[in-house]
């Protein structure tokens, strides 16, 4: 097939309601997670590597709207989106980044490492460009079982140019894997824009090099960035193959917390600020007869929940010593 | 039926070893370059005759992709699947290592016991056909150093079947080493279902004067020369660990509190080889037992060369084995 053939046009189609509302409570979970958790590292009452999400939580929440529970999640040391959307408990996701007993990982993954089979968040990889070959394998499993599931990976820019990525892609379309890649294009690999890291104008134009197809997107647009999601979803699941999603977005605050700006250009900083994707989507929202009372009664309700799991968390157990001789093996470490 | 048993060779056991574990659960599969049967069944046909049981998605012949073929068996292995995939020789994990070191062997641990990666990898490599550099290394120590994988490697055809039968059934990722000289090796044909536990020593000859610890190829070195030591009068035990890591310590041990003398004997070479490490543990817990120090006997420190004139001066040679032996038996 032609290359232009490949690519799918970004559509404005209209959302529901539900989803809408579904979409925006996903969203306002992923951010107030990032507000609190940057808030505890100001105050110094948590000291853990995080990479912050702000600016991206539209696009993992409307990626993670399109998906059941049952499909499958393989994400990003930057992946509180992923994670927080596809429904983690919130007071286990808090207890795992503070390294607690009553973790999703009896603290012996961290935040680069978050697992939830239970909501199908399958691996978080603190690799780049290492979650994709193993998403093929976690869709080539649904291939061969035909247990109607999809797998969608999340990775950012940077990730493209590294070899994984490019094996990835050609396997899983040789393959026609029902498998989504989701490219958060945020402008940034650390420090390196994107523009001195790559060549080619855009990730999404890479797919058809693979016979791929492909959509690019505003990703902080909600009508975009779901759609794309929903296609890309839909056709995997019936059996019609993988898509690249490349969502345009930015990474607010710097590549982890108390990170620095000053590579960043002043034109670059306020065309992220002009480009906050929280307020569009209150504004969308607001279009769409949702009143500001509701709105705010969502945000109330997911703040009283973390401020909730957040204390739990902090109260609870750090694992014992004897955890280093478990789960190394099956068996127990002599 | 009258006579011997039938017998059968170590591709013969690998490709039986996989076509019952196939045939027994659907959730086992195979991938690799050039697996099925358009390809022809893989480069030393381990896999021959299973595409056409199995279907193409059960053997899936992949790209040239180590890294994707890696990845997907662990993606598929998170999954409840027992993926094998192949790597065609043992020095190309160089270009995987990530997915089998950061993600094979750590997602149990990370996830809290969450998931866990019932994966076999599957590759081969020798030295002495002249496959030159990048073609001939054993790089065990490299996965035994690592926390969270199996490492395992026949030297026969029963074992091999045995063995690839318990690494297919593992709940932990498992590298199953074949060596490309050992292929055509004849067994008596184990019978359907035969397994050889993971972790467990054979003691391929018993022998009370020193204990001669090897695997894979260099067991049939030792197995040799044990014989003519016999016949000068110096009794060796050979124990063929089978599984490299993590070892059963508790066999070789018993062995070495037997004979008193040890001599560690591998193809990969010598420094900071499994060599050192058993021989550190033997001198560590049985200090004071022991009649000699323990020895270490492993390849030149070299890449291996080409030319057969200096390949077979690169592997442990018998002259240097016998050595061994008789410094050993010096002491004491
Ligand atoms: C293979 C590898 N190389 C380098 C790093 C260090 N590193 C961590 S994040 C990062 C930037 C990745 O950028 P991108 O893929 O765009 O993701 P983002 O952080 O922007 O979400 C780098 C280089 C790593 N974790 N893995
Ligand atoms: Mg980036």
């Amino acid at each position: 097939m032609a290359a232009d053939q490949l690519r799918d046009a970004p559509s404005r189609a209209e959302i529901d309601r539900a989803t809408l509302r579904d979409i925006y409570t996903r969203t306002m979970k992923v951010n107030r997670t990032d507000e609190k958790f940057r808030a505890l590292l100001m105050e110094g009452k948590v000291a853990v590597m995080y990479y912050c999400v702000r600016g991206q939580e539209l696009v993992s929440a409307a990626a993670m709207t399109a998906l059941t529970d049952d499909d499958y999640v393989v994400c990003t040391y930057r992946g509180q989106g992923e994670q927080t959307a596809k429904g983690i408990p919130a007071e286990k996701w808090w207890a795992e980044c503070l390294g607690k007993v009553t973790g999703t990982c009896k603290g012996k993954g961290g935040t680069m490492h978050i697992t939830y089979p239970e909501k199908g968040i399958m691996v978080t990889t603190g690799v780049v460009g290492s979650g994709l070959p193993i998403a093929n394998g976690l869709a080539m499993a649904s291939q061969n079982n035909g247990d109607g599931r999809v797998t969608m990976v999340s990775f950012g820019d940077g990730a493209a140019n590294i070899g994984g990525f490019h094996e990835a892609m050609n396997m899983a379309a040789l393959y026609q894997l029902p498998i989504v890649f989701l490219c958060q294009n945020n402008r940034y690999g650390e420090h390196t824009a994107f523009a001195d890291h790559t060549a080619s104008p855009s990730i999404a134009d890479r797919a058809a090099g693979y016979g791929m197809r492909s959509i690019h997107v505003d990703g902080n647009d909600v009508h975009q960035m779901y759609n794309a999601a929903k296609l890309a979803v839909d056709r995997a699941r019936a059996g019609e193959g993988p898509t690249l999603i490349e969502a345009m977005c930015y990474r607010m605050m710097g590549h982890f917390f108390g990170a620095d700006f000053s590579y960043m250009p002043p034109e670059h900083l306020a065309e992220m600020k002009a480009e906050d994707p929280l307020p569009k989507l209150r504004a969308v929202m607001l279009d769409r007869q949702f009143t500001e009372a509701e709105l705010d009664d969502i945000v109330a309700q997911i703040d009283a929940e973390i401020d909730t799991a957040v204390a739990r968390a902090l109260a609870a157990d750090f694992p014992d010593p004897h955890e280093l001789k478990v789960d190394v093996f099956e068996e127990e470490m002599p | 039926m009258t006579g011997k048993p039938p017998q059968i060779t170590m591709v013969q056991a690998l490709n039986q070893a996989i076509d019952e574990a196939m045939a027994e659960d659907d959730g086992v599969f195979c991938l690799g370059e050039d697996v099925a049967a358009k390809q022809g069944g893989g480069v030393f046909k381990v896999t021959s005759g299973l595409t056409e049981k199995y279907g193409t998605h059960r053997i899936r012949a992949t790209p040239i992709s180590e890294t994707a073929i890696v990845g997907a068996a662990v993606g598929a292995a998170l999954a409840g699947q027992r993926p094998i995939a192949e790597i065609m020789l043992m020095n190309f994990v160089g270009v995987c290592m990530d997915q089998i070191v950061n993600h094979a062997a750590k997602l149990r641990f990370m996830s809290g016991g969450q998931t866990n990666v019932p994966l076999v990898i599957r590759t081969t490599t020798g030295v002495g056909v002249g496959f030159g550099g990048q073609h001939s290394d054993m790089l065990e120590a490299w996965f035994a150093h690592v926390a969270g994988i199996r490492v395992v490697t026949p030297s026969n055809a029963a074992d091999a079947k045995g063995l690839m039968r318990s690494a297919i059934d593992s709940n932990d990722p498992v590298i199953f080493i074949e060596n490309i000289l050992c292929y055509g090796l004849k067994s008596d044909d184990p019978g359907p279902g035969y397994r050889v536990p993971l972790g467990e020593a054979a003691i391929a000859r018993e022998g009370s004067d020193v204990s001669l610890i090897t695997y894979g190829r260099t067991v049939l070195d030792a197995l040799a020369i044990a014989d003519e030591m016999a016949s000068v009068g110096i009794s060796v035990e050979v124990v063929d660990l089978r599984t490299i890591a993590p070892y059963d310590e508790e066999t070789v041990l018993a062995s070495v509190r037997k004979t008193g003398r040890a001599i560690t004997l591998h193809e990969a070479v010598r420094p900071y080889g499994t060599g050192a490490e058993m021989a550190a543990t033997i001198h560590e817990k049985l200090w004071g037992k022991l009649k000699a120090p323990v020895l270490r006997i492993g390849g030149t420190f070299s890449p291996v060369p080409f030319v057969a004139a200096l390949e077979q001066a690169w592997i442990p040679t018998k002259p240097e084995i016998v050595a061994a032996i008789r410094s050993s038996m010096e002491n004491g």
